[in-house]
This record gives C-alpha cells, structure tokens and sequence, in this order.
C-alpha cells in the first residue's frame, strides 16, 4: 500500500511515496508522475524518506521516464532513501541512470543543475 | 524451522507475503539488509507467478515455504500447478534495453538473480516446485 503526497516549493513539485510501492501500487507512483509532468513541471523531486519498500515495478515506473524527460527537458531528483530502498537502486546500478542525492538540499541543488 | 503461507494471485496479496517473509526471518539472527533483499526477490518471484502462470486470479492459490535451520542456507519453495514461467530460460535484457523499450519486467528477474544464489524448478506430483536458495547466516 503506497499513499503519495505532492507539494509544490519554487517551482518545484515534490512527490512523497508514504509505504510500500509493489506491483499492485506501482501504477499509483506512475499516475502521480504523469499529473506533474502534465500540469507542466520540468522540476521534480522524489521525497523517498517515507518510502519502506521498492520493488522492480517501482523502479520500471522511474526507468520509463528516463526518454521522455531527456525529451522535454524535465529533471527528477529522488533523494532520502533508507539503507535497504538505497540498496534496491544499487543491486540493480540504477545509480548510473537516475539522479539520486542524499537530502533535499542536495537534491534541490541537483534539480537546479543546468 | 519451516513456515507456510497459502495465498491466492491477487496482486494486492504481495503484501501479505512480505510481511509473513519478514516474520518468519526475523529472530534467526540474519541482518535486517539480508531479510529485505529475500522479501525483495520473493515479491518479484510471487508478482511472475501470478501475473504470467495464473493471470491474476484470486481463486487460484499457491504455496510458499520457508526451511530455515541454523547453519544452513534459507530455502525457499513456491508450489503451484500452473504453467512453469522459469527464469533461467528468460535472457536478459541489457539495461540499455530495458531504458528504451520499457521492458518493465527484465528488472525483476535481475534482481532475483543477484540476490538468489540459485533458482531451480522441479515437479512433485501435479505440483510445480522452484526453490530459491540464499547462503546466509542463520543462529
């Protein structure tokens, strides 16, 4: 069960999975995606404090975005994973494919890279 | 020690099955990091399971087991009567391939592999049996 909050700070829209996304919820991560992409942002952060489980349905969500957001010109920063989701990202080297910064500072830092 | 969870292919059941991986690992001494890269590779072989060999179906169930003895690696077993989706046959895709043609379900099967130290099928009867094999230490 996943429960995904979004707020916005200077143009910045933060998306924040609250639980466990698996293959049944994954679909939740992917609509919320799309809705920020959609109402226009080229900004966005992926706030995975509150995240306690990913697994390869999750991250296919995040893999399929990579294309497109090289198209449109969008950045996604995720930022303050647990050792264990940290660990998920890692087996698999997603490190090298998506922005991944350990706090919201950096990850803001990140985002605002040109 | 063996444990046993009977469960229908219902998406929403994984996680039912984390949570019943989780308590059944726990309090054999094994690192919290090791119990949740098993939970992982169990979902990922669960989330196959019911999507390719039983379409999702809530009234077909399945069996997993788990032996886990001191000094010994912890034994996985997924008993089914549906069609065998064996990923020892499945070729991998590189990552490259999986960015671009969003083959979503390539990264499950990675993972199990990385994780796993083995994955084999085999037949009991009717039933279809693949055990998945973790070296670690158990106290």
């Amino acid at each position: 069960m996943v429960h995904i909050k979004r707020l916005q700070e200077d143009g910045i829209d933060i998306i924040a999975p609250v639980g466990e996304i698996d293959a049944s919820s994954s679909i939740e991560l992917d609509l919320t995606i799309a809705k920020s992409v959609g109402e226009g942002f080229a900004k966005i952060l992926v706030d995975c404090g509150a995240l306690e489980y990913i697994s390869s349905a999750g991250l296919g969500v995040f893999m399929s975005y990579i294309d497109e957001f090289k198209d449109k010109n969008v950045k996604m920063v995720l930022f303050g994973m647990s050792e264990k989701v940290a660990n998920t990202f890692e087996i698999l080297g997603l490190y090298d494919l998506l922005t991944i910064a350990p706090d919201k500072a950096e990850a803001k830092k990140k985002v605002n890279e040109v | 020690m063996k444990y046993k969870y009977k469960v229908g292919c219902s998406l929403e059941n994984l996680q039912g099955i984390r949570d019943f991986i989780r308590t059944s690992l726990k309090n054999h001494g094994i690192s919290e990091l090791e119990i949740s890269e098993m939970v992982l590779a169990l979902d990922e072989m669960c989330s196959n399971l019911m999507i390719h060999a039983h379409d999702c179906n809530p009234n077909e169930l399945f069996e997993l087991e788990i032996v886990i003895d001191q000094n010994k690696p912890v034994v996985f077993e997924i008993i089914d009567d549906g069609s065998v989706f064996d990923i020892n046959q499945f070729s991998e895709p590189s990552m490259d391939n999986l960015i671009h043609e969003k083959r979503k379900g390539g990264l499950g099967i990675r993972l199990v592999k990385s994780i796993m130290d083995s994955v084999e099928y085999g037949k009991s009867g009717n039933k279809n049996i693949c055990r998945l094999v973790k070296r670690v230490q158990v106290n």
